[in-house]
């Protein structure tokens, strides 16, 4: 019988990509927990000598998927095409340290890319594995998440925006 | 001539991940394109701002139902399952969280469990000494002013020991929050890349001085020792031999440093 592996080495990294994907400390133990659940079951199907952080990490992905599925119309987030661009005028400015509110209004799809390379430091080819997506997207996603960004950070952060009604 | 840089290039570039030839091109070519090198120079900001945001939920004791779900995995029977449950609450970790103490844990303690600050330090081990860009908050080439950065935060005088000796080099620290306060991580590489941490704090209770012990917390080994008012935790997934060596040269090294004993 082989030996298991000890998954709590890994917690600490699921936990703080799952705080950074969901921003809500809850949502984010929730998800780890169910990531947990779901390792556990299908852990005979890990192959011994692969990354298994990896692999935890596609387990999330899938289960964070199920969640935007679940909560979402069908036929909006999921879609790259919905990734309208933003121009300079409808952005309202963010502080320029407010890398959480700016995290929170990318695309899912490219706020996950944004966390496992810039945060979590997967090689392009392991987010793409993740992600279950080619190489050429997890690029094309990064790109346009790290400009969007950049615009959404460039505001000045002049004018705290109240939210009047 | 610096070849055709393109989107791809540039992202690689702050990620770290183009070959040194190529990154020599792509240096090159922001050289002469202050619009892209700004451009870089925002995406890399992105990447700290991130870290800055998260690093420290890395940190947080870990809740402990999450334990409990981890270790759930440990064994297909239900009764390893439970004891493992039952070890945890014993050795007093509720909402505190990391029952990873290994059954071949202490040798010659008298201690019932291992110090908190023991798994501290090998948990913290176990989730910084992988990184590959990020082991560090505070490189070694601002050595003095990592020092006296740690220093301040953690309140007295601290020294990164010098295991040149024995092969290995300062990489650099980091500041952690220990469950009594301020925590300083100091890292050191050998030429292979093992890597081993000091892990510093201030005693909690009253001055317990100890001779060294050893601990394996979940393949870490451990060698800690409380001087006064420190507590020191050395940890390295290296032979027990080894880091037994580098401990002797910090104790060394450190007693000088706070007047000696």
């Amino acid at each position: 019988m082989r030996t298991r592996p000890d998954l709590i080495e890994h917690l600490p990294r699921l936990r703080r990509y799952a705080r950074a994907l969901t921003g809500d400390v809850i949502r984010a133990d929730d998800l780890v927990q169910d990531t947990l659940e779901r390792a556990l079951v299908k852990l005979d199907l890990w192959q011994p000598g692969t990354d298994l952080r990896a692999w935890l990490f596609t387990l999330m992905h899938n289960l964070f998927l199920n969640q935007i599925r679940s909560h979402r119309p069908p036929d909006s987030a999921l879609d790259d095409a919905l990734d309208i661009p933003v121009s300079g005028g409808q952005m309202e400015a963010l502080g320029a340290r407010d890398i959480h509110a700016a995290l929170a209004r990318l695309p899912d799809q490219q706020r996950e890319v944004m966390l496992l390379v810039g945060l979590e430091q997967f090689s392009y080819d392991e987010a793409a594995q993740v992600l279950g997506v080619p190489v050429g997207t997890v690029m094309s996603r990064l790109s346009r998440a790290r400009e969007r960004m950049r615009q959404m950070l460039a505001g000045e952060p002049v004018v705290q925006l109240k939210v009047v009604k | 001539m610096t070849g055709n840089v393109n989107e791809e290039d540039l992202h690689a570039f702050v990620d770290g991940s183009l070959t040194d030839a190529r990154r020599l091109e792509v240096e090159a070519w922001l050289a002469a394109h202050p619009a892209d090198a700004e451009r870089v120079q925002e995406w890399v900001g992105q990447n700290q701002a991130l870290h800055a945001a998260f690093d420290s939920v890395l940190n947080e004791p870990l809740p402990i139902h999450l334990v409990r779900a981890a270790r759930r995995q440990a064994s297909h029977t239900p009764y390893k399952a439970i004891a493992a449950a039952l070890a945890v609450v014993a050795s007093g970790l509720i909402g505190y969280g990391f029952g990873m103490v290994s059954a071949q844990q202490v040798v010659n303690s008298p201690m019932a469990s291992t110090q908190p600050f023991v798994r501290d330090a090998a948990i913290a081990h176990a989730v910084f000494s992988p990184e590959v860009r990020h082991p560090v908050e505070v490189e070694a080439a601002h050595a003095e002013h990592l020092v006296s950065w740690l220093s301040k935060r953690v309140g007295t005088e601290l020294k990164a020991p010098d295991f040149a000796v024995l092969g290995f080099e300062l990489l650099g620290g980091r500041l952690l929050t220990g469950e009594s306060g301020p925590v300083a991580q100091f890292m050191y590489q050998d030429a292979i890349g093992r890597r081993v941490t000091l892990y510093v704090r201030r005693a909690v209770a009253e001055n317990q001085e100890t001779s060294f012990r050893h601990v394996t917390e979940n393949g870490v080994e451990v060698f800690y020792w409380i001087d006064r008012d420190f507590g020191y935790a050395l940890s390295g997934q290296i032979a027990p031999g080894d880091i037994r060596k580098l401990a002797g040269v910090a104790y060394s090294q450190l007693v000088e440093v706070t007047g000696g004993s």
